[in-house]
């Protein structure tokens, strides 16, 4: 569904505003790296624009640090509809290694919604590029939930599941 | 002044067309050594606990619950360090090449295991999967079903090694 609603929403080219909420810049460098000829995320109408106001997709890496989350509260807000949240890289899915700093929200989405995520540390340039095509609809996305069970048939399972799930 | 540019026309027209055709084509090769999304393996697994041990994002949790250990990977908030890979004493756990992790929803990223646990005939604890008892080879240690594990076959296998 949310497919449908971006195509629909942005059918011709999406200008990013580029933001860095506490990342160590190595995410940045790599969407800098998307940018290039090499890769060419032009050809998708891809822009890179100075200013949230002129943006549809803000593309944020890091988790966010305290200092800078009201910064990323008005920065959502002045990005104007539709609009679509990236977080790119680790820290912005999940907080890595700083997800439970005391300094840091480990995560966009616990500061403003998040549309889609790209995990890696930093992602590949390809990867960021499959992100976006995933939010363009061109590409489906590779990752789903795994559950394995591994239990002999004869086992009697009757323990209750215990909800430690978050 | 014009030779550079002459030279600089020449290189751009040598080169041709730099632009990886990704996400249409093939992307640029992923190297040999590339940690991309983790694999657990079930089969292997002795549930040590090792890769929690080590994961800098503390993303591995076990959950001791009787006859069952339940193990989460929260990959969401994965370094792809490749720590947890490094020490498995069994190669359980193993790099992908997979990177193309993008998705709209955040439980795509978690991988979620329940082993079945043996129970320990003397103390009535649940010790260890039955992937690491199965490779016991002593037939002393093993008699028969001595330990609760009903799909273990009767006895140790014929060609068990070592028999001391």
């Amino acid at each position: 569904m949310l497919k449908k609603w971006a195509q629909k929403a942005f059918p011709k080219s999406l200008w990013v505003y580029h933001t860095n909420c506490a990342a160590c810049n190595g995410c940045d460098i790599e969407i800098i790296n998307v940018l290039t000829p090499y890769y060419d995320a032009e050809r998708f109408g891809i822009k890179l624009v100075g200013s949230p106001r002129h943006a549809d997709v803000l593309l944020v890496t890091g988790g966010v640090s305290r200092q800078i989350a009201p910064a990323l509260r008005r920065l959502y807000a002045a990005t104007p509809n539709p609009k679509l949240v990236l977080a790119i890289g680790s820290c912005a899915c999940g907080g890595d290694v700083f997800y439970d700093s005391y300094t840091m929200y480990g995560g966009v989405d616990k500061v403003i919604p998040v549309n889609y995520y790209i995990s890696g540390c930093p992602p590949r340039p390809e990867a960021i590029l499959y992100g976006v095509a995933v939010a363009l609809g061109l590409a489906p996305k590779k990752v789903a939930k795994e559950i394995i069970r591994d239990f002999p048939d004869s086992a009697d399972i009757d323990v209750p599941m215990l909800d430690f799930h978050k | 002044m014009i030779v550079s540019k002459l030279k600089e026309a020449q290189i751009c027209f040598s080169n041709l067309r730099v632009t990886l055709p990704y996400p249409f084509g093939p992307g640029a090769e992923v190297g040999e050594g590339f940690r991309g999304k983790i694999h657990v393996d079930a089969e292997k697994c002795v549930a040590c606990g090792g890769c929690a041990n080590v994961c800098p994002s503390r993303l591995i949790r076990f959950y001791d619950e009787g006859e069952r250990t339940r193990m989460e990977f929260i990959l969401d908030r994965c370094t792809y360090c490749g720590r947890c890979a490094e020490v498995c004493p069994e190669g359980a756990i193993t790099m992908t090449q997979l990177f193309e992790t993008a998705t709209d929803d955040k439980t795509d990223l978690y991988i979620e295991q329940e082993l079945y646990m043996l129970t320990c005939k003397r103390c009535g604890r649940c010790f260890e999967t039955e992937n690491a008892i199965d490779r016991i080879p002593t037939r002393r240690m093993r008699q028969g079903r001595n330990y609760v594990g009903a799909s273990m076959p009767h006895g140790a296998p014929e060609n068990a090694e070592g028999k001391r």
